[in-house]
């Protein structure tokens, strides 16, 4: 690790307006999970490490039966996993967890920085994004929210500006009769992943209202399968249908091969965890 | 450019500590280089095998991947703060009963990981100690032993605690 000037911060305010003052010099902390080895690699080398760690203002969980879910961006990953809240209610975060990297990093880590981290094998961002999340982001100059299917640019690349920080994730009630579900496939469970895939599933008298697919590690950044979904919307769903978006899926996932797996490899997944979540989906969707 | 080190306040294994950092080291060089507890080990350093795990503030981490810094104010317990007196840890005494590492490099971080899970959780199904020690990568013993021990610890705690060490 070069040398840098550690700052932490109390509040939020003083956090944009530090951000604003060394922009590109500066680099922010959360729980360092991913941002350490970077660091230790010297592979990047700010002067200036602004840590949100310890803010209390971007740290909380606020529920409402019509607004949804507001969590901070330091809400952690184990505190997803153990929320007796988010287990009732958005289910499919908490199991999510589960397959999140180690006991450890979850401890440390947050939603916050996994997000702006944005790597594609990121586990949390398909589920997310099936809910139809959105992210705030706030700076000295204003706030502003994106969705998060809008939020991922490339390769570990998201909307977020060098003067921004982003503050909530934002996820609204599930409408009645929805199910959602994650599918992941690693070598070891909580290692690398060769691919993710997460479906929601939305029922009216017996028609699948709405659908959301969402894909990971199979393109450079977590990806909507637009295709599979109209593929399902507005039929009675059943089996062979499933079966059909989830070759859809496969064809429009641009996946790479690497040390991990071949591309052909992982597209063929892509239709083995599509068919599977939104299986899984499906059976939620009934019986809620 | 040497930039100004920084005061750091920590209790390590109970005892307050007050010490003047470079910010550029994590937890683990701070326990290591400053303190002289070498139990925390020192072996990917990127964050994937858990030889570096301690307690901070009741929650099991990498120490290889906390910034020292972060830990001001916070709490941080290690292998060598386990044992009292010479009275080893139930823990310990059953890795030891049950022959639970070889070469023992290991072995701090996973009892470091094994108490903050059975602290939080103290009767554990066998598939949640297995998933929750997943951090944990052992070179020589595998993973069967070391389960059966901390299982063992969890299924007979009076007999642990009466153990003399
Ligand atoms: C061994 C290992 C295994 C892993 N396995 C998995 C896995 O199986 N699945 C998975 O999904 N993830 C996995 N991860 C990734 C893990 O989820 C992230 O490392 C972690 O959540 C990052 O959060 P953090 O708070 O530590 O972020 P940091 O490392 O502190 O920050 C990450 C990046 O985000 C920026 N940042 C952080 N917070 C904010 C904010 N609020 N606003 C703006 N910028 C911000 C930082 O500047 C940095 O660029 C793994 C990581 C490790 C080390
Ligand atoms: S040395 Fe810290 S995880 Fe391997
Ligand atoms: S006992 Fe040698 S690494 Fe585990």
């Amino acid at each position: 690790m070069r040398e840098f000037e550690y700052l932490r911060m109390n509040t939020l305010q003083e956090a944009c307006s530090l951000l604003s003052e060394y922009k590109d010099e500066a680099k922010v902390l959360a729980g360092g999970q991913s941002l350490l080895t970077l660091l230790k690699l010297n592979m990047i080398s700010p002067s200036y490490l602004i840590d949100i760690k310890f803010i209390p203002e971007l740290n909380y969980m606020d529920f409402d039966e019509k607004e949804g879910l507001k969590m901070g961006a330091l809400t952690t990953h184990r505190t997803v996993e153990k929320s007796p809240l988010l287990k009732e209610k958005f289910t499919v975060l908490p199991e999510t967890e589960l397959v999140v990297a180690s006991v450890q990093t979850r401890n440390w880590g947050t939603i916050g920085g996994t997000l702006v981290h944005a790597d594609p094998i990121g586990d949390i961002a398909p589920p997310l994004i099936v809910l139809d999340s959105r992210v705030k982001l706030i700076s000295a100059d204003g706030e502003r929210t994106v969705p998060l299917a809008e939020f991922f640019v490339d390769f570990f690349m998201t909307v977020v500006e060098e003067n921004e920080l982003l503050c909530e994730i934002q996820i609204p009630a599930l409408p009645a009769h929805t199910g959602v579900a994650y599918q992941k496939f690693s070598t070891i469970e909580a290692g690398i992943k060769i691919a993710g895939a997460a479906a929601m599933v939305s029922l009216d008298d017996g028609l699948c209202k709405d659908a959301k697919i969402a894909l990971s590690a199979v393109a450079p950044v977590p990806m909507r399968a637009l295709k599979a979904e109209e593929i399902l919307k507005g039929k009675p769903l059943d089996d062979r249908l499933i079966e059909q978006a989830a070759q859809a899926a496969a064809a429009e996932a641009d996946p790479v091969t690497d040390m991990h797996a071949t591309d052909e490899y992982r597209r063929e997944l892509v239709k083995v965890l599509v068919k599977r979540a939104a299986k899984m989906a499906l059976e939620r969707a009934r019986a809620s | 450019m040497e930039l100004a080190k920084k005061w750091i306040k920590v209790t390590v294994n109970g005892e307050p500590r007050e010490l003047l950092i470079k910010p550029n080291i994590t937890l683990l060089d701070l326990l290591r280089d400053y303190l002289g507890l070498t139990g925390a080990k020192m072996a990917c350093i990127s964050n994937s095998c858990g030889a570096c795990t301690v307690i901070l503030d009741g929650m099991a981490v990498k120490s290889c991947s906390v910034l020292a810094m972060q830990a001001e104010g916070s709490e941080v317990l290690t292998v060598e703060g386990l044992a009292e007196g010479d009275k080893l840890h139930p823990l310990q005494q059953a890795f030891i009963n049950h022959a639970a590492f070889q070469c023992g490099f290991c072995t701090p971080g996973k009892l470091m990981s094994a108490k903050a899970l059975l602290d939080e959780n103290p009767q554990p199904t066998e598939e949640e100690l297995k998933r929750d020690m997943e951090g944990n990568l052992c070179r020589c013993t595998g993973y069967k032993k070391y389960i059966e021990a901390i299982m063992d610890v969890a299924q007979h705690p009076v007999k642990y605690s009466a153990k003399e060490g």
